[in-house]
């Protein structure tokens, strides 16, 4: 029963695991966008032969090496918390984790290792076409090794292409390019790429419109500032759009996490989009909904949800109490039904590994029921809403509400991380039109705000992923394994004392590598820059 | 050609700013902390270390999925 589940131990993992994800995505962004502006930036060098440009690609060559520097490896402690607290997870995912994650491994080390060394030893070494050829491969190279974690991360969200095997309790994959060009995984990989892309052109921008404050290395600035904000208005362009197909195909995949990111508790018709809110004080209790007061004050764009979501204004677009009441006249299958049939897969499970030694015959009848696709749809498909069943119908309805996400979390990320996008993509604009016009350089409230738009590009980048892995609790892989089944039953002290010392390390290493970068852009470019 | 590739990481390392310095020295102390501290003290694979075979980890995961 729920009640005798160690929610500390829970938590404690939890937190932990989400320090270590946010930490390494610090660098990560940086990286994936960094690479292709420096592989711009060294193409107009390569075509054009002037100095300057290849003054300006080893100034920022030199930022991203710092950045990758420090982040390298930090993504590997995620990998061993895997194995230490979240062994249960691991075992039941191995094969569908494992083959995208060595594909990782490999291109990470033999592409990004390999080009990266021709990069920054290169110069002058190797021809200006090699040299050029591997910049560009290092920025391949790292947005490819990012594919792999995201497709393993997509499948998490929508498990498809897999089969489970009772005998082994785990999934094996049975048809990788389901797993790989999944709806999911292709909007995860394009939107959280394209969102690196944009921060790293505000973080060039940014630094650039510093250099302009200062007065110094003006015609350095300025070109960057071009190569960054054309690069930036393109990337926020087609984040926009694997934004609109990333919420679409949420929509589908997980209504319950779309719901919450729009604090949509009713469902309805012509749905509204909140373009901004403000909860009012029952915002996170799912029983306690619907009133007037969920809300302080919201402004909202009439039918945009609808359209968002299906692509017809008239569309109904589920809310979070008919998903786990149900919804006859729509087709919407109550929670507590998804748990009564979770909780005949668990038993049918159970039942299985009973059988296995002392019933052969009972025991093939239900491994049958396992390869029986209709079963596997209509039973197995919800197999971790089972440990939530309650034989008490009314505990059953209460437990079915604790399937619900953060709802207040999931609305604001979704919403901070949505207006800066759109804050982003106006400052580009702006700040192109005026470094064009060569005006740029008295406007210092917009070479304050591109300044101080920096950190909001990582605020936005974070929340990106709060919506993502917040918006889907408490699954661990959506429908099949909640986080507390997920976890290893180890000693919850362990797990705070590792917390902390992952604390001490990262903010020791996130200051080291704010005071080298803050040192080297002090410094600026090597030679001249200046008119 | 081998002599040629390993010559150009060797000037490459022996020519390296001190920045890149600096960069690689946190590298190998992280790498370090990470292998040698983390993973060795802190970081056992559960499943690993409580069982000696596949088997008895599947038992026991099976064990997790139908408990509760």
């Amino acid at each position: 029963m729920l009640e005798n589940i160690d929610v500390t131990l829970i938590n404690w993992s939890r937190a932990q695991f989400a320090l270590t994800a946010m930490f390494h995505w610090l660098f990560v962004p940086l990286t994936l966008g960094l690479a292709f502006i420096i592989a711009f930036m060294e193409t107009i060098y390569y075509k054009t032969g002037d100095l300057e440009w290849k003054r300006i690609t080893k100034f920022w060559m030199k930022i991203f090496g710092i950045n990758f520097a420090i982040g390298v490896a930090t993504g590997l402690i995620l990998e061993f918390e895997f194995g230490t607290n979240w062994s249960n997870y691991s075992w039941f995912v191995g094969d569908i984790f494992g083959a995208p994650l060595a594909i990782e491994g490999i291109m990470a080390f033999f592409l990004e290792s390999t080009f990266v060394a021709v990069m920054f030893f290169g110069w002058g070494k190797v021809s200006k076409r090699f040299h050029l050829t591997a910049t560009w491969l290092t920025a391949i190279g790292a947005n490819l090794s990012a594919l792999w974690i995201l497709v393993a991360n997509a499948w998490m969200q929508n498990p498809v292409g897999m089969k489970f095997n009772p005998e082994t309790a785990r999934n094996e994959m049975v048809n990788f390019w389901e797993v790989l060009l999944s709806n999911t995984a292709v909007n995860k990989f394009l939107h959280t790429a394209t969102s690196g892309y944009v921060l790293a052109a505000v973080f060039v921008v940014g630094i650039s419109c510093w250099f302009l404050l200062k007065k110094r290395h003006i015609l350095f600035a300025k070109r960057s500032i071009i190569v960054a904000s054309v690069f930036g208005i393109i990337s926020s362009i087609m984040l926009m759009g694997t934004g609109d197909g990333s919420a679409r195909d949420v929509a589908h995949t997980q209504p319950m996490k779309f719901a919450a990111m729009e604090s949509l508790y009713e469902g309805q018709t012509q749905a509204p989009l909140i373009a901004i809110g403000l909860f009012g004080s029952s915002h996170d209790d799912p029983m306690h909904r619907g009133s007037e007061q969920d809300f302080l004050m919201k402004i909202e764009i009439p039918n945009m949800l609808s359209y968002m979501a299906f692509l017809k204004v008239d569309a109904f677009v589920p809310g979070i109490k008919d998903l786990v009441l149900g919804n006859e006249a729509q087709g919407i299958m109550s929670y507590k039904e998804k748990i009564r049939r979770g909780y005949e897969a668990q038993q049918t499970l159970k039942a299985f590994k009973a059988a296995k030694k002392k019933n052969p015959a009972e025991y093939e009848r239900l491994l049958a029921k396992f390869n029986d696709q209709e079963w596997v749809d209509n039973y197995f498909k919800y197999f971790g809403y089972g440990n939530y069943y309650d034989p008490d119908p009314e505990q059953l309805e209460l437990n079915a509400f604790k399937i619900v996400p953060p709802i207040s979390l999931s609305f604001y990320a979704f919403h901070i991380m949505v207006g800066l996008g759109m804050h982003f993509l106006l400052l580009f604009v702006v700040v192109l039109w005026l470094t064009l016009r060569n005006k740029i350089e008295n406007k210092r409230f917009i070479l304050y705000t591109a300044l101080w738009t920096i950190p909001l590009a990582y605020i936005a980048s974070q929340a990106g992923w709060i919506v993502a892995e917040v918006g889907r609790q408490p699954w661990v892989i959506q429908d099949l394994m909640p986080t507390m089944t997920a976890v290893s039953k180890i000693d919850s002290s362990a797990v705070m004392i590792t917390f902390w010392l992952f604390a001490v390390t990262f903010v020791a290493l996130a200051i080291a590598e704010v005071r080298i970068m803050v040192k080297q852009i002090t410094k600026g470019p090597k030679e001249g820059g200046n008119n | 050609m081998i002599k040629k590739v390993y010559m150009f990481y060797v000037d490459g390392f022996m020519n390296m700013s001190s920045w890149g310095r600096t960069m690689w020295i946190i590298i190998l102390l992280k790498l370090f902390i990470m292998f040698a501290v983390f993973k060795l003290f802190f970081f056992r694979d559960t499943l690993k270390n409580k069982y000696t075979t596949d088997e008895e980890r599947a038992q026991h995961v099976l064990e997790e999925l139908i408990t509760h």
